[in-house]
């Protein structure tokens, strides 16, 4: 008797299914938020190049409505994929001390002390 | 005293089995059939398919050896989630059907027995096994190792080749010609294992497009794996080590790229 080994075919929607891939789906696409804001941040570069009343615009714009609405909702991102982020970092970076191995609580903390320090440094730069 | 009592006096409680049934000299394509098994507190899935097998439908096929979750052989999905069938009480899915199919991303071979040629292929390509650049004489004694180097790889030695995480990974699902995650995690344990020199040999396998960048930590792999290797972690950190072995080679004083 011959074989006739039968696939399956995966899904277009298979992501749908399980309610990890589901919240990994959610991941992937907040890189495309954090993207954007990137390209936003670069546009202000250029903006504040071509002189004042280019960067002034700019700064109008983002602070419109549309521009505070599109800030926060690339927050919301940003935070998803930071919070998501550090909590996997136990795993990509196992520590040891001496043999021990350092509890992934200790490295996800010191990645939210680094968080909080570097946003302390950037808002004190921006108000001088 | 309840050894001896039949199984029809000892139960009247009843479960239902959804199996998918391929035999590829009668079908074309597979299809659900149904069985109903009898409910006991300490049965697992393995043990309701043994039921079956023994006393309704003797055609029903599948793999299994040592029910106590050792072997590997008994991987399945179950109400969609890979999980060894010996593992699998039916306690836990007491109100409801129980559907089991075969392994997801594996080609059927019959009823819930799976193609696993193509994984056997990528673990070889890994090389996994220990590599010593020179043989030292026997009368030189073991190789030997201090716990501390034991420690170090010793979580990714318990993998049992039970393809669950092949079956969780949607990557797998999507390329067939991704490594996957119990081989690079095998890769990972043999590259950490301080009697080890062949990391170079495995990295055109390992750290090549299809090894562990085929990877987006999507994590399932190391969700429902029952002996808690966490492959997800071993290729993460292969990741890490890979990129900067990429980098001493182009920038290190001397290196050859």
């Amino acid at each position: 008797m011959s074989r006739r080994p039968y696939l399956r075919k995966v899904e277009r929607n298979w992501w749908l299914g399980h309610r990890r891939t589901i919240t990994y789906m959610v991941r992937e696409a907040t890189s495309l938020f954090v993207a954007i804001y990137c390209a936003v941040l670069v546009l202000g570069i250029l903006r504040l190049a071509q002189g004042r009343t280019a960067w002034d615009s700019f700064l109008s714009g983002l602070s419109s409505p549309p521009g505070v609405l599109f800030q926060l909702v690339c927050l919301a991102f940003v935070v998803y994929h930071s919070v998501t982020w550090f909590a996997l970092t136990p795993k990509a970076m196992p520590l040891t001390i001496r043999g021990e191995p350092i509890p992934g609580s200790v490295i996800v903390s010191v990645h939210y002390a680094a968080w909080a320090v570097i946003s302390l440094i950037v808002l004190i730069a921006a108000w001088i | 005293m309840t050894d001896t009592m039949p199984l029809e006096v000892l139960t009247l409680e009843v479960l239902t089995l959804e199996v998918l049934r391929y035999r590829p000299e009668i079908e074309n394509e597979p299809k659900f059939q149904t069985y109903t098994v009898p409910y006991r507190d300490d049965w697992v899935v393995l043990d309701a398919l043994n039921h079956v097998k023994d006393h309704v439908d003797a055609t029903l096929s599948y793999r299994w050896s040592c029910h106590m979750a050792v072997c590997g052989s008994c991987g399945m999905m179950i109400n969609g989630e890979p999980k060894l069938a010996c593992h699998a009480f039916l306690r836990d899915y007491r109100h409801g059907v129980i559907r089991v199919e075969p392994l997801d991303h594996f080609p059927i071979e019959r009823d819930l027995v799976i193609v696993m040629d193509r994984f056997m292929e990528k673990l070889a390509s890994v090389k996994p096994y220990a590599i010593a650049k020179a043989e030292k004489p026997l009368e030189e004694g073991e190789y030997l190792q201090t716990p501390l180097q034991l420690m170090a790889f010793k979580q990714y030695t318990q993998c049992i080749n039970c393809l669950l995480c092949y079956a969780a990974c949607p990557q797998c699902g999507l390329n067939d010609n991704f490594v996957g995650p119990a081989a690079l995690a095998l890769a990972h344990r043999y590259n950490l294992d301080s009697r080890d020199t062949g990391k170079d040999e495995r990295a055109d396998v390992v750290a090549s497009n299809e090894g562990i960048w085929e990877c987006t930590f999507v994590g399932a792999c190391s969700e429902v794996c029952p002996k808690h290797v966490d492959p997800a972690a071993a290729i993460q950190q292969t990741k890490i080590s890979a990129s900067l072995d990429w980098f001493k080679a182009r920038l290190w004083p001397g290196a050859h790229p």
